[in-house]
């Protein structure tokens, strides 16, 4: 259970994948992917559609099994888990979906309070109260609490599920496109919280996301996922350096051009 | 944060000195309950929190502690933190920068008055009258241009709500007929006139039973599915997709599935008669003692061509009912998967209604014209 520190860097490594292969039927999405996640750090996984990355994600929040390898969440292998183990593990990850995922029935403080209800003994008057610290820590107006989703807008619904993912104070967050949707400024408001929220929390984060503002802004490390592998994982700026031809590929484009010219 | 602290958090005052220990993160904190509770604080004098012992701090561990400052200051007194690592000082600033931004949780929201509830019933009437006049234009335009059919979707939608059924429906309307005989068995025999159970049989389902069972069926099997199809399509905006093409919804959602059903309930209704009269004949014989020939020949002087028809005439409105009510309450589905849920009870409960009251009016009819 102990995580194990890394003995290259010394730094504790949170999740750590090997060989992860993952098939749909005949197709190979992952062959042999390689990744390690560093307590603290802000890790995003990039890659064109198809390339498996919200399936890798959902492997590692335990949506899905993969068909060979391993993944180690704090040291713990989470292929061939027991339910107890796999439930404590959930208790200690936040999630935020790509497209919120809030429950419609409930309000947005019913929707925070929920995790709050389920696993902690506290009574309601403080689960309400800690509810609507989270959905103010989210940037949320204080009006929005007693709004259901479907009166909220797509800025709104994200940090509505981002309060929800960080009401059990989890020590990794996992973002599936958080600024999808979003105009830039919201978008850029979002950065700024998560980076915020990361360092008040001590948070590791892991994202997915296209967003090329996010990956220059908020990323500590990049990972590029390419034909089933990590084909390179290193900080943006030196990714764009980089002459991997998949790489390349990924961060040639006219608007990764453009991004990296204000950036640098 | 570190994940190897498991001690529960805890809380003693000892000469103005608030000792805190443990974990004060959200999973440790349900112990300090009691204790806040017992907690009595002295009235209009300084404390301070030593928060050496402190183990780790959340953002709920930090709303706490502000908790505990205010409770201070109402009495008089004041707080302040010593001790206190840094990193959980500046959370406790972040904490109660936002938590001035919160409010007390806004008031259950009002039920609606029995005005606005009435207000609600009529607004619902005028919009399923307004739909019925929307599919009745789309119909007539398409009998007028009957290359407008939709043939595929007509023909698939035939499969799913006709064929796939038979076998319910023809199981129920067998044991229809069984429970029907048996029922009256018992009591022709009482008068000897065994061979009416024909008639009985005959009667019951053919006018009666069987068009109103197949319907019933229905409702439930197809109505719950157009509801729930055409709501999902509400909520992830196809019909507002359908609507931008320039394709009208009724034709491309409804004509096909109300044709579908004019032309299945029907043949289903004929097909629930002859089960059930399966079931009524295989009843007679075993306890009656009828035979199938004395049965068939019987059923034949008894029966009329009219008796058949008046059941078969209900099927179409039947149908049309349905149809209708199931499409109009998907449209009506906004926004959540529990709308889904909400309208597609609605639309079934609705439908079975309407069925039954039409029921109830054909035969008011049928014993006003005398047939």
């Amino acid at each position: 259970m102990t995580p194990m520190p890394d003995a290259g860097s010394g730094r504790e490594v949170v999740i750590s994948l090997r060989g992860v292969r993952t098939l749909f039927g005949e197709r190979v999405i992952h062959d042999g992917v390689d990744l390690d996640v560093y307590r603290g750090e802000v890790l995003a996984l990039v890659g064109g559609s198809g390339s498996g990355k919200s399936t890798l994600l959902r492997e590692m929040i335990m949506l899905h099994t993969p068909d060979g390898g391993s993944i180690r969440l704090f040291g713990t292998e989470l292929v061939g888990i027991d339910e107890p183990n796999a439930d404590a593990l959930r208790c200690r990850l936040g999630v935020l979906f790509q497209q919120g995922a809030l429950f419609s029935a409930l309000t947005v403080l019913e929707n925070v309070g929920l995790p709050l209800r389920e696993h902690t003994e506290l009574d309601d008057a403080m689960i309400d109260s800690l509810a609507s610290i989270k959905i103010a820590q989210a940037g949320l107006p204080p009006a929005a609490a007693g709004l259901y989703p479907s009166e909220l807008s797509g800025g709104m619904t994200k940090r509505a599920a981002l309060a929800r993912a960080m009401v059990l104070e989890p020590e990794i967050l996992f973002l599936d496109e958080p600024t999808s949707g979003l105009d830039p400024t919201s978008a850029g408001l979002f950065d700024q919280l998560i980076l915020k929220l990361k360092d008040l929390l001590g948070l590791t984060v892991l994202m997915v996301t296209h967003d090329l503002d996010s990956l220059w802004d908020v990323a500590d490390r990049v990972a590029v996922l390419g034909d089933g592998r990590i084909q390179g994982i290193d900080s943006m700026r030196a990714l764009s350096n980089s002459t991997q031809p998949h790489i390349r590929e990924y961060f040639e484009g006219p608007r990764a051009r453009g991004t990296r010219e204000r950036k640098c | 944060m570190p994940d190897h602290i498991d001690s529960p958090a805890e809380l003693h005052l000892l000469d103005e000195t608030l000792h805190c220990s443990g974990s004060w993160t959200v999973g440790h904190l349900a112990g300090l309950r009691s204790a806040l509770r017992k907690l009595v604080l002295p009235a209009g004098t300084t404390l301070s929190v030593d928060g050496a012992g402190i183990a780790a701090m959340d953002s709920a561990g930090a709303w706490l502690l502000l908790e505990l400052r205010k409770r201070t200051e109402a009495a008089g007194g004041t707080l302040e933190w010593q001790l206190l690592d840094a990193s959980w000082q500046r959370l406790l600033e972040f904490v109660e920068s936002v938590a001035g931004k919160t409010q007390a949780p806004l008031a259950e929201r009002k039920p609606p008055s029995w005005l606005d509830r009435t207000a609600g019933i009529g607004e619902n009437l005028i919009g399923f009258l307004s739909f019925i006049g929307e599919t009745v234009i789309a119909l007539l335009r398409t009998v007028l241009h009957p290359g407008r059919v939709r043939w595929t979707e007509l023909l698939d939608d035939m499969f799913e709500t006709g064929f796939k059924a038979l076998p319910i429906v023809g199981l129920l309307s067998f044991l229809m007929g069984v429970v029907i005989a048996y029922q009256g068995a018992v009591q022709l025999k009482l008068y000897g006139a065994n061979i009416y159970i024909a008639d009985l049989v005959g009667h019951s389902m053919l006018r009666e039973l069987a068009p109103l069972l197949t319907a019933i069926l229905v409702c439930g099997r197809t109505g719950s599915a157009y509801t729930a199809k055409i709501g999902t399509m509400q909520v992830r905006e196809e019909v507002d997709a359908l609507q931008t093409m320039g394709i009208p919804p009724v034709d491309m959602l409804v004509l096909p599935k109300l044709l579908s059903l004019l032309i299945v309930l029907p043949l289903l209704t004929v097909y629930s008669d002859v089960m059930s009269i399966f079931g009524g004949m295989f009843m007679a014989s075993t306890q009656l003692g009828i035979g199938y020939n004395a049965f068939i020949s019987r059923l034949g002087e008894a029966i009329s061509y009219t008796t058949f028809m008046i059941g078969l005439v209900k099927a179409p409105v039947f149908a049309a009912i349905i149809a209708v009510v199931g499409c109009y309450q998907g449209f009506r589905v906004s926004g959540s998967a529990e709308s889904v849920g909400r309208h597609t009870t609605v639309s079934v409960v609705q439908s079975i209604f309407l069925v039954i009251i039409v029921d109830a009016m054909f035969s008011i009819l049928f014993s006003i014209l005398g047939v």
